[in-house]
């Protein structure tokens, strides 16, 4: 037999252990329940990750659709290139959030998801402003789309870096006279605040486990890549499985499949198979590229370089800081939920929680990936930079890439920066054990 | 004699710097980089080698003391014999290669007239090479390929028409091989090289080694100096495509800010404008690299930049910066990105704007641009040293000057005659630190 080698050949396929399996098929099975909601006549929310209210959602009987993941999802599939095109052909300009270019290319080409079936329309746009005017462009042009309802839950932003009573009450009452009642008209599903409670109370105890896992980098070597890794990890979590038995499951089976991985004394997984010796430990400020994830990835544990804590991880909710939904308190919790995603948090607070990464993970530098297109990430990472690098006397770097847009990934020239990035940690950790 | 070598493969040259236990750089190589990095970095390591024997030649014959006058002659002679011999061999090496084109089907039909043509040609470049390397004598280029091809072209057009047959056959055998040519490190042993030049140049002056001693004596004792690679560090964007191991490779903005250190203690700052990208670093004392900020993907503001300009103004890259200087109205351009440049610079010249004026303000863009990526780094402290291939150019320094003035006031600005170096000499640092540790 005459076996025919293509000029390419497929990458090797990407080494996953069982939890990623695991988060995969609940990715697959959201989107396959997802594509068939109408057929079982369930109703369909589409909200945004940071300050989602999945919980509040499912008390509706309504399947959430989140655009930033399918953008997510298409950019990892290196599909998002072509929607992005495509929206710049409806008029887009080249500087627009990448995740809204893929969604609304998506849209043009048919709304096919990620699993290849189309998207159902939305029944009603939630839209939960935590810290990004995007959001609010992006549901203008998805409600002259849908022509459906949106629905607006306006998050406080911690200017002075601190919640107040008031910032509670207030998204409380929103809760109370607009979110919900608006809710039951278009689910036709009464509320009912003890199935709240119940989801809260789920909902809390996939949050222990996942913070567990997350901190479990502070190990050395740290069994887990807060970072590359985390991706996987907050899928569940900030998707559409809070409030789920499948979350709690899923984070159960992960937290004992890092403890294993510390009690062997292992380091995290690649897509390459099991990560060489910890050579750099690091704290990641920003979204990471979607496009080329992989390739982005290798380039730092070809070098021995894992993410010990990211902010990233922290978008859909900073729950290390010791936040839990609480079913005692629903819908306060859901309001001090929204209030403390990462994007939510001004520059000082932002400014503290890198620095305390940095002490606590005892990480070696921070790194920041500007993306091109997020202005809400990008503002002020200068700066921010700057400052930490001042509190900790630790190296610190700049990266530049995008989210989905292929265009705007230069492998050399982050490879570039990111080796010197590693040389210049190697060179003083040199320099200091000289001056001792 | 121990030696390290640091070898930075830039876009458009590859350097290399030698070094002697003691930190002094005893030789430097440059050659223009090739899509084949690996001979790039043997050729330039190669001339760095023949660079560090004529520093050895030097101090064997106390070139530069009171007493040696003579000495500074002898050497500067041997150095014009020593290049003749080596361009004389590549040129037999150039004329082999040129004949072995001619049995492609292509010249099958002309092969025996083109041969004579080629015999020709070579004969005359022969007897004219030594006046390209008589004393005093001008080149535009140490690069074989630059002062071959433009001679080759001379002697081509004149063979062509005497014998009336078509000059783009003759050309066309000389393309095909000039870069296989360019891409063969010279090879044969290099003390036999030195030895020839020595006895071609006391043929033709006897006289040559009359004075402060034997000289022949002192180059043979020199000669046997042994020259040990000891450690390498290769750097530059051809880095990871050299068969170095990871041990012996830094990168190119660790060794541009140790680079600039050891030629200004002094710097913290340091800006480097290279072909394809420009950098903005922050050294400490020791100079070790603190911050860093670069371009992004788009490389405008680059050297390639000016490459851009030259290849639209039909001029030479050299010639913009001194043209740029007799501007004192510098016109007004924002754009940095290339192809805008391009746009507004023939938009201006069809409005009748003057090209110095213009060349001028594309100048200054560029290091608008430079500006911006050193503020973003941590602005500019007190030394600032300017280094890459742009240093060399008086326009952009102008503008530079001014604008450091404008925005961090009074502070020292250091450029090197050797700043090209730079990136090599950093790593030969690390090279020499890597033994040294
Ligand atoms: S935070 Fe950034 S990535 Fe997210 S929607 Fe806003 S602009 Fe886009």
């Amino acid at each position: 037999m005459t076996v025919i080698v293509g000029p390419k050949t497929k990458p090797p396929e990407a080494i996953k252990d069982a939890s990623m399996a695991r988060q995969k098929q609940m990715v697959n099975a959201h989107y396959d329940r997802l594509a068939s909601a109408k057929e079982r006549g369930e109703k369909v929310a589409a909200t945004f990750v940071p300050g989602n209210l999945n919980e509040l959602l499912m008390c509706f009987d309504m399947v959430n659709n989140l655009p930033e993941v399918n953008a997510i999802q298409n950019g990892l599939r290196r599909q998002s290139g072509g929607y992005v095109m495509e929206a710049e052909k409806l008029g887009h300009s080249e500087d627009v959030c990448t995740y809204v270019k893929s969604d609304i290319g998506m849209m043009a080409k048919g709304n096919i998801g990620p699993n290849g079936k189309p998207l159902p329309d939305p029944d009603v746009l939630l839209l939960s402003y935590t810290g990004c005017f995007t959001f609010m462009k992006w549901f203008e042009l998805l409600r002259r789309q849908y022509k459906c309802e949106t629905i607006m839950f306006q998050t406080p932003y911690l200017a002075d870096g601190r919640i107040t009573t008031d910032m509670i009450s207030y998204m409380v009452k929103q809760l109370r006279q607009d979110v919900i009642p608006k809710l039951e008209r278009i689910s036709g599903v009464k509320f009912d605040i003890d199935r709240l409670r119940e989801y809260l109370r789920k909902s809390a105890k996939a949050e222990d486990d996942h913070v567990w896992v997350l901190q479990s980098a502070k190990h050395k070597p740290s069994p887990i890549d807060a970072y590359f890794g985390g991706i996987y990890y907050i899928g569940p979590i900030f998707g559409a499985f809070r409030g789920t038995d499948d979350a709690i499951e899923y984070y159960k089976f992960l937290r004992a499949e890092v403890e294993q991985r510390i009690a062997q004394g292992k380091g995290p997984v690649t897509p390459d198979g099991n990560m060489g010796q910890e050579r750099y430990r690091l704290v990641v400020e920003g979204p990471p590229n979607y496009t080329n994830f992989r390739q982005f990835w290798k380039m730092f544990y070809d070098e021995g370089a894992v993410v010990v804590a990211s902010s990233y991880t922290k978008v859909g909710g900073t729950y290390d800081y010791g936040f839990r939904h609480d079913p005692d308190r629903p819908l306060e919790s859901l309001a001090e939920y929204c209030l403390n995603v990462y994007t939510n948090r001004n520059l000082p607070m932002r400014v503290d929680m890198l620095e305390n990464y940095i002490n606590e993970y005892q990480a070696d530098g921070l790194l920041i990936n500007s993306i091109k297109s997020c202005n809400s990430f990008s503002a002020g990472q200068l700066l921010m930079m700057r400052e930490v690098e001042k509190r900790t006397g630790k190296p610190a770097a700049f990266i530049e890439t995008d989210l989905v847009d292929p265009r705007y990934f230069s492998a050399a020239n982050v490879k570039n920066r990111l080796e010197s990035y590693f040389q210049m940690i190697e060179q003083k950790r040199a320099g200091f054990r000289g001056a001792a | 004699m121990r030696t390290f070598v640091g070898i930075d493969l830039g876009s458009t040259t590859t350097k290399a710097v030698l070094m002697d236990e003691n930190k002094e750089v005893i030789g430097r190589g440059i050659t223009n980089s090739r899509s084949n990095y690996a001979t790039a970095a043997r050729v330039a390591s190669e001339e760095a080698r023949i660079d560090a024997r004529f520093t050895l030649f030097r101090r064997a014959l106390h070139v530069g003391e009171a007493g040696h006058e003579h000495s500074a002659e002898f050497l500067a002679a041997l150095e014009r014999n020593f290049r003749l011999i080596q361009f004389l061999e590549q040129l037999d090496d150039l004329e082999e290669t040129c004949h072995r084109q001619l049995e492609a089907d292509r010249f099958k039909s002309i092969a025996g007239p083109l041969q004579e043509a080629l015999h020709i040609i070579f004969a005359r470049l022969r007897q004219e090479a030594a006046s390209l390397y008589a004393p005093g004598a001008k080149r535009k280029s140490d690069f074989f390929r630059d002062i071959a091809g433009s001679r080759f072209h001379v002697h081509a057009e004149a063979v062509a028409r005497e014998m009336g047959i078509a000059l783009d056959m003759v050309l066309n055998a000389y393309d095909k091989s000039i870069i296989e040519v360019e891409n063969r490190p010279p090879g044969g042993d290099l003390s036999d090289k030195f030895r020839r030049a020595v006895a071609r140049m006391l043929a033709a002056d006897s006289h040559a080694a009359d004075g402060e001693g034997d000289f022949a004596a002192m180059i043979e004792s020199a000669l046997g100096i042994e020259l040990e690679e000891t450690y390498l560090v290769g750097t530059g964007y051809g880095r990871v495509t050299l068969p170095f191991s990871k041990e012996h490779i830094r990168s190119e903005i660790l060794c541009h800010g140790l680079g600039a250190h050891m030629m200004y203690p002094g710097t913290r700052t340091v800006l480097d404008i290279g072909g394809q990208d420009t950098k903005g670093i922050q050294i400490d004392g020791h100079g070790i690299v603190e911050n860093f900020q670069m371009n992004d993907r788009c490389a405008a503001g680059c050297g390639r930049y000016l490459g851009y300009i030259a290849d639209e103004m039909n001029m030479g890259l050299h010639e913009l910066g001194p043209l740029a200087m007799q501007s004192n109205r510098p016109a007004r351009i924002n754009s940095t990105c290339t192809v805008f440049a391009g746009a507004e610079l023939r938009d201006r010249l069809s409005l009748g704007e003057k090209r110095e004026d213009i060349l001028a303000g594309l100048h200054r863009a560029i290091i608008l641009r430079a500006i911006s990526i050193i503020s973003r780094s941590g602005g500019v402290t007190d030394q600032f040293t300017f280094t890459g291939g742009v240093a060399k150019n008086e326009a952009a320094v102008r503008e530079l000057r001014k604008l450091i003035q404008e925005n961090y006031g009074e502070v020292t600005i250091n450029i090197n005659p050797d700043s090209i170096y730079t990136g090599a000499l950093g790593a030969s640092e690390f090279a020499r630190r890597a033994v040294a540790a």
